[in-house]
């Protein structure tokens, strides 16, 4: 797909790939061979019929084609655009044993992009009011999935969000250059359409319990509430500033566009040396955050090797096309600061891969006195995130695991307690937009299914 | 920023703020009838109050206000309470009155002896320790440097001391992490386990560096909103019709 060069997207916030044009869509969904037996629509977390949709861009049926993508999927703009289509449906595309698979994501991007940009978006049937109400907290992609699919069945739908916007990760965390956020603001403006209403501003657990909810006339409620709070590395000197968690580095530049500091009143530090902590999505958004903020060096400090780290393709290859370098097999264990409490140094060690551990990777081990100091004056630490305890721990009678994450049944979002609901996030821990959009699906079943059940 | 009190039923909240930058100078613009985009909360852990015995209440500056909904809440407890409520100087206090009404006992001191004691409000504190009055639990918000001091005063005594901590926030919902402050050695995240800590364990050296981390973007963001509250001010003026 066709994109910004490297030399010139690293200067500024805009999305990398141009998307499609019809006549390479076209090109690409004639690639196709339309299996009898297609593997990726099995390799697809909520089932698209993959197939399908791009028989439809075959035909120049752009709108259809966006259509079945919302049979199963709400957010095909945004998953077409961050989905780890390499691990899912094109991984198991028959093409791809000896070609490339089909661009089954980008195609995807293109039908979502072709349908809002024409504005044929049509107000779906809504069915007759049921009378019943339904509380979503949270709005990141599980609430909103949820959210669209209640309104649609006839239910009254109020989502309540902590943030000031709605969106979830796809707008604090998710950088525009990457997911623009218009793309998601038409989403929720979509749904607001419909009659969702949205009550930002408001923390389920502080403001109004799940039980002030069901009191003021509730009947069902979904928690979507993500997996929200940072870990962070818990060793020496990791208060200095200077060291940013990803969720604080990436809510300042994208929810708050830091970038654009004293346009808007959100300062953000970045530094000419920045290193970055993990190798997932969030560390790749981060280190070309770093880039686009100025940095003259921006590292990946990962403590595992290329293949272990779980990021998508595309974005390693991207950050790597930036200039971003990438240090594997070390870990920090110290950091260093200055007088004023300014980082100026984060001492590191070697490592190499020892035994499989529970996961199956294999294991990383110190290297004994291989430390070093990496002269860096900002460090993002993007080493995944724990789940907010904020709901449950105000819920009475809600189970949770050993990770503070919510118990719930995987087919329909079931939790211990009678009328309430969870999926995404924060039932899973980290994981996908595809997932927390499953899951959503899923629970809209559910809760429809419960609320008709006299 | 703190709240100063709440009627619950009559849904009023009361802020008080002080203009130190830009975001506290453009409220300070707004009038009757204005409305904030956004108002988020309540946040983190509320402080916990019972019966103590004999309880101070020390506020300085602009922490003159988040103590008072604490003293009333302790008072209506059956605690004893005392405040003292300390500023530069006779200008610069705030709630007077309020305070007096919230207490048994309001101690007053002024930097500049303008008003009240001449000192600081650690000092007043220290000389009710001194002799040798029986405390038993102390409630305290102000700048960090005075918080600091009064954790010095009062730990001799070992009677608990809890301060209300405002490190920069971004979230206030423990999303983020910029609210990192070391209590007892470990880090705690202000917004949602605090923002009341327990002051003989708070790493106040480390508080007072992060604190400073955007000083500089500070002041560009405020020179800039000065410069621009001035030139319209210019252009009013140079529209009335003569
Ligand atoms: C930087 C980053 C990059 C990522 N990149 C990708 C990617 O490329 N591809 C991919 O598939 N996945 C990616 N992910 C993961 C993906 O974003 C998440 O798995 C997904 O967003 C989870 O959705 P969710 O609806 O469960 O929760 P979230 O998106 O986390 O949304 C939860 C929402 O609930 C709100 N909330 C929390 N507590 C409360 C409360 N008490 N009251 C009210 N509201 C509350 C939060 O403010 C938030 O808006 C990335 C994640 C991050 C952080
Ligand atoms: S302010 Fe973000 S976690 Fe406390």
């Amino acid at each position: 797909m066709p994109e910004q060069a490297p030399e010139q997207r690293v200067k500024n916030f805009k999305e990398v790939p141009f998307g499609y044009t019809e006549e390479l869509a076209k090109i690409e969904a004639q690639r196709c061979l339309f299996c009898k037996k297609p593997q990726c629509i099995a390799g697809c977390p909520v089932e698209i019929d993959i197939p399908g949709f791009i028989k439809l861009i075959a035909e120049g049926d752009y709108i259809g084609a966006a259509k079945k993508l919302k049979e199963t999927n709400s957010l095909p703009a945004v998953c077409g655009r961050v989905c780890p289509q390499e691990d899912q449906c094109e991984k198991v595309c028959i093409l791809s044993k000896k070609y490339e698979p089909v661009a089954i994501g980008n195609l995807e991007r293109f039908a979502a992009d072709y349908e809002r940009e024409t504005g044929e978006i049509e107000i779906p049937k809504i069915e007759k009011s049921t009378g019943k109400k339904v509380a979503i907290v949270g709005s990141g992609p599980a609430g909103l999935t949820v959210a669209g699919d209640l309104i649609k069945m006839g239910h009254q739908v109020t989502v309540f969000e902590a943030l000031h916007k709605a969106g979830g990760v796809l707008v604090y965390g998710i950088p525009e250059f990457r997911l623009p956020k218009a793309i998601v603001q038409s989403e929720v403006d979509y749904l607001a359409k419909l009659g969702v209403e949205f009550k930002t501003s408001n923390v389920i657990g502080m403001l109004e319990t799940i039980d002030d909810l069901f009191a003021s006339g509730y009947h069902a409620i979904f928690i979507g509430t993500g997996a929200g709070l940072p870990n962070f590395m818990r060793i020496p000197g990791e208060n200095l500033n200077g060291i940013y968690s990803a969720n604080e580095y990436l809510t300042r530049s994208n929810l708050m566009k830091a970038y654009s500091f004293p346009e808007n009143d959100t300062p953000i530090f970045s530094g000419k040396n920045v290193a970055v902590l993990g190798g997932g999505n969030t560390a790749m958004d981060s280190v070309r955050t770093a880039l686009r903020l100025g940095a003259d060096n921006a590292y990946i400090v990962y403590r595992r090797s290329r293949t272990e780290m779980p990021a998508r393709k595309d974005e390693i290859h991207h950050a790597e096309q930036e200039g971003v370098k990438f240090d594997f097999l070390t870990a920090p264990i110290k950091f260093h600061g200055t007088e004023d409490g300014w980082l100026k140094g984060m001492e590191c060690i070697r490592m190499k891969l020892g035994e499989p551990d529970e996961s199956g990777r294999r294991r990383p081990v110190p290297v004994e006195g291989s430390n070093y100091i990496m002269d860096v004056d900002t460090v993002i630490v993007a080493i995944g995130n724990s789940s907010n305890p904020l709901v449950p721990k105000t819920t009475p009678g809600l189970d949770i695991n050993k990770w503070g994450n919510i118990t719930a049944d995987p087919e329909t979002g079931q939790t211990s307690r009678r009328g309430v609901f969870a999926g995404g996030d924060i039932v899973t821990g980290g994981a996908t937009v595809i997932l927390a959009a499953g899951a959503g699906k899923r629970a809209a079943r559910a809760i429809d299914a419960y609320l008709k059940t006299p | 920023m703190s709240i100063a009190d709440l009627d619950k039923k009559n849904g009023i909240l009361a802020i008080v703020f002080q203009e130190v930058g830009k975001s506290t100078a453009k409220l300070g613009t707004l009038v009757e009838g204005d409305s904030l985009a956004d108002v988020v909360g309540p946040l983190g852990t509320p402080t916990h109050i019972e019966k103590y015995g004999n309880c101070v209440c020390v506020g300085g500056g602009i922490g003159i206000a988040p103590i008072h909904p604490v003293a009333k809440a302790l008072k209506e407890v059956g605690n004893q309470v005392t405040s003292i409520i300390g500023a530069r100087n006779k200008e610069l206090l705030i709630m007077e009155d309020e305070s007096r009404a919230a207490c048994d006992n309001l101690i007053i001191s002024t930097d500049d002896g303008s008003y009240g004691f001449h000192g600081f409000v650690t000092q007043v504190l220290a000389g009710i320790l001194e002799k040798g009055e029986k405390v038993d639990f102390i409630f305290s918000v102000g700048p960090v440097l005075m918080m600091r001091a009064l954790a010095r005063v009062t730990l001799p005594y070992k009677v608990r001391t809890i301060i209300s901590l405002n490190p920069i926030m971004v979230d206030g919902t423990g999303m983020c992490g910029a609210c990192r402050v070391t209590v007892g050695n470990q880090t705690k995240f202000a917004c949602v386990d605090g923002p009341d800590f327990d002051a003989h364990l708070v790493d106040f050296e480390e508080l007072l560096k992060r604190q400073r981390m955007y000083l500089k973007e500070e002041k560009v963001a405020m020179d800039n909103f000065i410069s621009r509250m001035d030139q319209s001010a210019h252009h009013h003026q140079s529209h009335k019709p003569s």
